[in-house]
């Protein structure tokens, strides 16, 4: 395969220090690549992380170690960083999980999705900025008087959509969602992944979607990363790791999944994940492209 | 079957500005003791406002219309504040969606259930509050009881919470539970750690428990019988082997089939087209006809009765009516 390499995360470490004394490590030695065109997972429980490795691609954080390459340009690099800013803000884009919080309740719906495309100086391929904005909003699904709407007028499901198209003016290269359904209910939940699958394909852009909910990362992603406290147990093609878990962890958040049938879902058994003696190991390759954490001098792979 | 609290035609409405808001409409049902009663549907049709009526919990600008809500008997429909907070706690008592804010964050989290014990009994000792705070603790599962006497909220994990705030609830040895979405802020894992909990107390205790959800995969792990709502009406009831797997009522049809299980392999997960009906005005016949690929003519005309299937078993369809033609439901059946 002969796959362009967008984002390539190398030993990335970000530490938040709560007090003088008292320090915790939300990413700890990760590392990882999203290819150019494809739809990465990164799964997890609530601490885990992932969000920390979404803000940090995003420049909201600076790492603490470790560097984050965007297209070649060392994005953690505070020099290069600014030397390329406007590029990478407009090429880059995020749909945060709660959209209530993530739109300015003050502005009408017209006004946050054009916003982006005043403040990069886009000129519009649709003619007007008005015109971009009721395009984006047809692609998303959304009627076009929601456009003078406030987004307190908005059900969770449409709020969504608003910040997916804000996004999405931009025409970004890079497309970050952190637990973009995670707030909505099913049947909505559906109605957005369905709309991200659809974009995807239509746009091609790269796109790192997280969530907790495993049944949408197995339907949506083409690669999946597991995180664990801070590390990343486990990496590879969704279909193997969700076929053929390598990791102990990545088991037992597969097990987790709910299934809609009343017995089997009874008897079925939650194992839960202890860690013993929870050392950093090393990343080994257990079919192509399928990457698992093992411990130092343990042989997890025997019992698997 | 001993009838803890049964449902009867209850009506409940909103004033607002533009109008009476339905949230409720004629919603009647029955609860066992012992049992885990679940009310399934999408955000909006009043499946947490049915709840916070049970409990008397609406706001002032809520109002009971109609129906009568019996709890082991006694008709509590015309219960004022004073009456309820005897029996709340006692009788039934609430957990809510969000185990943060329905916690104080400045208090100790063994205080705070010690503070519910200490409500329902003034009598009780120190000590004897304190050795029930930790036997509380130790039911939901939460660990070294003694140490997290004194931690505070934000110490805990989400899962931690949710077990504190359950604690809280199962303070008075409540006859009935009600669980609004306890699952929906946490994890995966969590989640069935929390459905299994409830479970365990509820066969330990012997507690009735109406557990709120929008996640019918969720449902299935805990639920004995499902409720199905839509636009503030219960469209289809029964145990949760027949919901599953002989479902009637279109709209679970559709509920089901969004789930992301039975999609797998397909290109495009399949939703429910439109949105609900506004219950400002609610339509005329059958309030999912328009949203409705089997909609028959007098859908929209006139509201479907109850149908029975079995004797646990309803739905309020026309399709059921022996005149509808017959249609293959696109999901159900043992999936084994």
């Amino acid at each position: 395969m002969n796959r362009e390499v967008l984002v390539d995360v190398k030993h990335l470490t970000h530490q938040f220090h709560l007090t003088k004394k008292l320090v915790i490590s939300a990413l700890d030695d990760v590392s990882f690549q999203i290819y150019k065109g494809e739809v990465f997972g990164l799964v997890g429980e609530s601490g885990s992380g992932k969000s920390t490795a979404a803000r940090c691609l995003m420049n909201i954080y600076q790492p603490s170690a470790g560097e984050i390459c965007y297209d070649g340009i060392n994005i953690c690099d505070k020099k290069q960083f600014r030397k390329n800013k406007k590029i990478l803000q407009a090429k880059r884009q995020m749909v945060f999980q709660d959209s209530a919080s993530s739109l300015n309740p003050r502005m009408k719906v017209a006004d946050i999705i054009q916003e982006p495309m005043k403040i990069n100086h886009v000129v519009p391929p649709r003619g007007s900025i008005s015109k971009e904005a009721e395009f984006q909003m047809e692609y998303v699904g959304l009627d076009r008087s929601f456009l003078e709407r406030y987004p307190s007028e908005l059900s969770g499901g449409q709020r969504q959509r608003v910040a997916i198209a804000r996004a999405l003016s931009m025409e970004p290269e890079f497309l970050v969602a952190d637990e973009p359904v995670a707030s909505l209910d099913v049947s909505i939940q559906a109605q957005v992944i369905n709309l991200f699958r659809h974009l995807q394909k239509e746009h091609g852009f790269t796109f790192l979607f997280i969530a907790h909910d495993l049944a949408m990362v197995e339907y949506l992603c083409d690669r999946v990363g597991v995180m664990y406290h801070g590390q990343l147990v486990e990496i590879g093609p969704a279909k193997e790791v969700f076929s053929n878990p390598g990791h102990g962890y990545t088991k037992t958040l597969l097990s987790a999944i709910p299934i809609p049938d009343p017995i089997r879902e009874r008897k079925r058994k939650i194992q839960i994940y202890e860690e013993n003696d929870w050392t950093a190991g090393e990343m080994q390759e257990i079919s192509p492209g399928h990457y698992v954490l093992e411990k130092k001098g343990g042989n997890q792979n025997a019992e698997a | 079957m001993e009838k803890l609290l049964e449902v009867r035609n209850l009506s409940v409405s909103f004033e607002s500005t533009k109008g009476e808001v339905q949230a409720v409409r004629n919603v009647s049902f029955s609860l066992d003791k012992g049992e885990v009663l679940a009310i399934v549907g999408e955000s909006g049709c009043g499946k947490s406002v049915l709840c916070k009526s049970i409990m008397k919990l609406l706001p002032k600008s809520a109002r009971i219309k109609a129906g009568t809500i019996l709890v082991n008997g006694m008709d509590i429909t015309d219960y004022r504040e004073r009456d309820m907070q005897r029996i709340r706690g006692k009788v039934f008592s609430m957990i809510f969606q969000d185990p943060m804010t329905s916690l104080n964050p400045t208090i100790k989290i063994g205080e705070q259930i010690a503070e519910a014990i200490l409500l329902h009994d003034k009598r009780k000792t120190k000590e004897q509050v304190y050795k029930k705070v930790i036997e509380l603790m130790e039911l939901v599962g939460i660990q070294q009881a003694k140490e997290r006497y004194h931690s505070y909220p934000y110490n805990f994990s989400g899962g931690m919470r949710q077990r504190s705030v359950m604690a809280i609830a199962l303070a008075a040895d409540p006859k009935i539970l009600l669980a609004d979405e306890p699952t929906t802020a946490l994890d995966v894992t969590i989640q069935a750690q929390i459905l299994d909990l409830l479970r365990e107390i509820q066969e330990k205790m012997g507690t009735a428990t109406i557990l709120v959800s929008h996640d019918l995969g969720v449902v299935a792990r805990a639920a004995d019988r499902v409720a199905v709502m839509y636009a503030g009406k219960i469209v289809e009831i029964g145990t949760a082997e027949e919901i599953y797997y002989d479902p009637r009522h279109p709209y679970t049809w559709g509920l089901m089939k969004s789930l992301p299980y039975f999609s797998k392999g397909k290109e495009t997960l399949y939703t429910i087209p439109g949105m609900p009906p506004s219950l400002l005005d609610p339509p005329k016949g059958d309030a999912y006809a328009c949203r409705n690929e089997y909609a028959l003519g007098i859908d929209y005309e006139e509201m479907p009765p109850m149908f029975r299937i079995t004797d646990t078993h309803y739905a309020a369809t026309w399709l059921l009516d022996e005149r509808a033609p017959g249609i293959i439901p696109p999901v159900g059946g043992k999936m084994h």
